[in-house]
């Protein structure tokens, strides 16, 4: 209903009284700002450093949950792995790596795939069909085996990994963006807009892109998550990082052996943490669609 | 025969910021065969009082008090099968955008034997002839070949005269068209208009044509009911309230509309007269006439919301009504 | 139409000769599959004798003509390790991956788009609340610290279930399949649980995205209007429009949850396709990666030509507007 009387709110309170109107979300967000906290503060809060090799000792190997150090000093909340680290803080250092990943693969392959798919719908032609069949090429060929074969190519590392992990996923962002730019593309308003010689980059900047938005942060939110779960699944593997920084991924690959035998505080409790991690991306990003989406007219 | 009778209908919505009484006291009737203009800007509640006939208000939307009689059967609080089952077939509806109101990935075909299907047991060759019969009537060329092609293919116009087809598919005695005409180019919308009153007319349907705009109304109505902030603020036979309107948010209508701002000596007058102010919003309305703000007539009198008093077959909601001719 | 399919099949030669190309140099650059073969110890000359068995002595372009030469007859090398046609070792195993992928696919699809429907539907309801709840739990999980938890539950706690291995077959069609009676069946429940809640979770999200959105537009209040009874409006007015984004995540997804059997297939020890690759890509028995990879492409983009024919034929703006 229209009126002009209405009290004027700056988009930006509204957008976060919407957000806000899902608990769940807020809940989310909470575990998010937690995890990123424990991730930056790493160093700060664990109780023992992990990777310090010189206070490992061996004889705290696979301590269960809640049991003190053989030499005193502290208590091992989460217990112990295999050579004795302390799992909270191995979970903490864990966390850092899985997130610092996650993110900047995730954050240079949407810049890189958002631009590539709204150009190739605004420019069209053979820019857009080569695109786009390196684009299909790209997608027919499985995330996990594209980052294996890479990985074993690339040998271990970080930056190794990122560059794997951004290479699976720049396809999937372009592919959403050139759909959505698509169907501005072929909206009257756009033919209009040539018509008058508008500036191309003037049609891509405020009126293709902005429409592909929404979908790619969707899809964003979506694929920081699952990068996030590929490296970890890449670590279990055997691949991508180095054991001197093991992600979540390789803290549960760690403890696999001791699960049969009833040790399942090596495995399980860093597969809570990246559950966590991922569940609280998924919780921000969800209420983000829905408070972004356009058709939802709120 | 009265076909229909609102009387006192009130429609709400609960949104975040408190209760939007779209509707609120809309009463009228309507014969068989006669036409209603229901006029008003956007935000008068034209369209939720059209919507509300049909009982088409979903939540949070409600309505909340009044009655909506047809042909004699009430309709407020029937259960959703007897609605449905009058929908479509005694009592048919148009929508604006005919781009969005038609599915776009359903043929046309599909969605017009769909129509009659959902309301008689004929086979689907008998429910096909009469689809390519009504779109004959509204003057699609070679319906036959054009049933089976998709709303796309279509442009602005033709999609508003199916839309028009298949709500005459099944002779309803009720069509209500919601600002039909508005999304389209003027010379399609002279076209639209003279068949649909062609349409009614053989057909023996009673319209009601929701718009903002009077001068449509003004070749094709009967009847014209003028509404503001959710409510009828006038109502009367066209022509008596077209010449000499007696509430002023009615005068100030007409003369904002360009073609009556001539002086008497014929020349264009020079500034087009337009209504100060603007509409209130809905869900923070003080007590009293909505319109009060508004009007240069304006008292003490008017902090109390007016009643619509009729007078010789018209009716006003106006402590102070226009009362002469003016020319 | 046919000009489309023909011009897909260019493409799709295309991608497998890149496809080729690429993994065929990139293992190149890995290292000395001999070194991983034979004995430790071996000499020299041992060495010499292995390379030139396997015909890994001759210039790498040489070989790879030698592959392609092959792979125009279907012929894409011999494993390293296994001594017999890459390809045979492939199809051996391929019918076990794909049952599980299928298992996998439809349990997701036919308990995700119902569940997706109802929650769009009546999105206050304490059903859909929870439905929307534990998909974003699903969707969250990480799929191998499932199956870890999966065995840890099901088959040593409660030992409802088998935790590793594949069922007895029977022969269908020429191929060994093991889901189509309970015996084989079993064994397949739990990695196929595994590889379908992820997508189950996915599916449920988007077709519920998807109902919010679309019962929202005003083709569905006109459906309405006309009087078409509520499974009608849903059932086809609805459903329909649903229908053409939600094909092409299937689509993807199917390809996805074959390769992603990579993963499943090590922890439920499922003697597939992916198992193998995995083995063969740290043995560097490239004939076999290679030829699997060849496997997957061309199965990918065979996917991905009947999502394309499935939207056009879905969605009456696409077909029509490419003969413009």
């Amino acid at each position: 209903m229209s009126g002009a009387a209405v009290p004027v709110e700056s988009p930006l309170r509204r957008f976060c009284a919407q957000f806000a109107e899902s608990r769940l979300a807020l809940v989310g967000l909470a575990m998010l700002v937690a995890v990123v906290l424990v991730a930056l503060l790493a160093p700060v809060i664990s109780p023992q450093n992990p990777y310090d090799l010189g206070k490992l000792d061996l004889m705290d190997a696979r301590l269960p949950p809640g049991e003190p150090a053989a030499g005193g000093g502290m208590t091992y909340l989460l217990g112990t792995d295999g050579q004795g680290r302390d799992m909270l803080s191995a979970i903490f250092y864990g966390l850092r790596v899985s997130l610092y990943v996650g993110v900047a693969s995730g954050v240079i392959a949407l810049t890189l795939g958002a631009v590539l798919g709204v150009l190739a719908a605004y420019v069209g032609g053979r820019f857009e069909a080569v695109l786009m069949r390196i684009v299909d090429i790209q997608l027919g060929f499985p995330a996990i085996l594209v980052a294996l074969i890479l990985l074993a190519v690339l040998g271990k590392g970080v930056d190794k990994i990122i560059i794997a992990l951004v290479a699976v996923q720049w396809a999937y962002y372009a592919r959403t963006a050139r759909s959505a730019a698509l169907v501005e593309r072929n909206k009257e308003y756009i033919e209009a807009a040539r018509g008058l010689k508008l500036s191309p980059v003037r049609i891509v900047l405020r009126h293709l892109l902005p429409n592909a938005l929404p979908p790619l942060i969707v899809v964003g939110t979506v694929q920081v998550a699952h990068a996030i779960a590929l490296e970890a699944t890449l670590s279990f593997l055997g691949l991508g990082l180095p054991t001197t920084e093991p992600s979540l991924g390789l803290l549960i690959a760690n403890g696999y052996e001791y699960l049969l035998s009833g040790k399942y505080w090596i495995s399980v409790y860093p597969g809570v943490a990246l559950l966590l991690t991922i569940l609280s991306i998924n919780l921000v990003g969800d209420q983000l669609r829905d408070v972004l989406n356009p058709r939802l007219a709120r | 025969m009265t076909l229909l009778v609102v009387d006192d209908l009130q429609t709400e919505f609960a949104t975040r910021d408190g209760v939007l009484r779209a509707v609120q006291g809309v009463s009228f009737a309507l014969a068989r065969g006669q036409v209603l203009g229901l006029v008003g800007e956007s935000g008068s509640g034209k369209s939720v009082t059209g919507f509300s006939i049909l009982g088409l208000i979903d939540p949070p939307g409600r309505i909340s008090g009044g009655s909506v009689k047809f042909d004699g059967q009430e309709l407020v609080g029937q259960p959703e099968n007897t609605l449905r089952r009058l929908r479509g077939k005694r009592i048919a509806m148009i929508f604006q955008d005919p781009m969005m109101t038609l599915n776009p990935v359903l043929s046309i075909e599909t969605q017009m034997v769909e129509t009659v299907l959902a309301h008689e047991r004929v086979g689907r060759v008998v429910a096909r002839e009469r689809a390519i019969e009504s779109l004959g009537r509204v003057g699609i060329a070679e319906p036959a070949a054009r049933l089976p092609q998709y709303p796309h293919q279509f442009s602005g116009g033709m999609r508003q005269r199916v839309a028009i087809a298949i709500a005459l598919l099944n002779r309803p005695d009720l069509v209500i068209a919601d600002e039909p005409t508005t999304a389209l180019d003027v010379t399609v919308q002279g076209q639209i208009l003279y068949e649909m009153q062609k349409l009614v007319r053989e057909a023996g349907s009673a319209l009601i044509w929701i718009t903002h705009d009077l001068a449509v109304i003004a070749g094709l109505a009967d009847r014209v009911a003028v509404m503001y902030a959710g409510r009828i603020v006038e109502e009367g036979p066209v022509a008596a309230v077209l010449d000499a309107p007696r509430h002023p948010y009615t005068r100030g209508l007409l003369d904002s509309v360009p073609a009556n701002n001539v002086a008497a000596d014929g020349t264009q007058a020079r500034r087009l007269r337009q209504i100060p102010g603007m509409t209130p919003s809905l869900l923070k309305l003080a007590p009293g006439c909505a319109f009060r703000e508004r009007c240069d007539r304006a008292d003490a009198a008017c902090a109390q919301m007016p009643d619509l008093r009729a007078a010789g077959g018209r009716s006003v909601r106006c402590v102070h009504p226009l009362a002469e001719q003016i020319a | 139409m046919t000009v489309f399919i023909l011009r897909r099949l260019m493409q799709t030669l295309l991608v497998l000769a890149a496809t080729s190309l690429l993994v065929f140099f990139g293992l190149y650059v890995i290292g000395d599959p001999v070194e991983i073969l034979v004995n430790p110890v071996a000499d020299e000359v041992e060495k010499a004798r292995a390379r030139a068995a396997l015909g890994l002595d001759k210039p790498i372009i040489e070989q790879y003509w030698v592959f392609l030469k092959g792979a125009v007859t279907g012929e894409l090398g011999t494993s390293f390790v296994f001594g017999r046609p890459a390809m045979e070792v492939i199809l051996e195993r391929m019918p076990a991956t794909l049952e599980l992928a299928f298992l996998a696919m439809v349990m997701a699809v036919a308990l995700g788009v119902p569940l997706g429907l109802y929650a769009g539907l009546r999105p206050n309801s304490w059903p859909a609340k929870t439905i929307m709840a534990a998909s974003i739990v699903g969707f969250s999980l990480p799929t191998f610290w499932v199956g870890l938890l999966l065995i840890l539950v099901f088959a040593v706690q409660l030992g409802w279930l088998p935790s590793t291995g594949r069922g007895p077959t029977q022969e269908v069609l020429g191929l060994q399949i093991s889901i189509l009676h309970w015996e084989g069946l079993k064994y397949a429940l739990l990695p196929a649980l595994n590889l379908a809640l992820f997508k189950l979770s996915l599916i449920i999200r988007l077709t519920r995205a998807q109902v919010r959105e679309q019962s929202l537009l005003d083709y569905i209040k006109f459906a309405r209007a006309k009087g078409l009874p509520r499974h009608r409006v849903i059932g086809v007015h609805l459903l329909k429009n649903i229908l053409i984004p939600l094909i092409t995540v299937i689509g993807l997804e199917l390809g996805s949850v074959i390769a992603f059997a990579v993963v499943t297939e090590t922890i439920f020890a499922w003697p597939g396709m992916g198992k193998l690759v995995i083995d063969s890509i740290f043995q560097l028995d490239r004939p076999v990666v290679v030829a699997y990879l060849m496997m997957i492409v061309f199965m990918f983009i065979l996917i991905n030509l009947v999502v394309d024919l499935a939207y056009s034929a879905l969605d009456p703006r696409v077909r029509l507007a490419e003969h413009r």
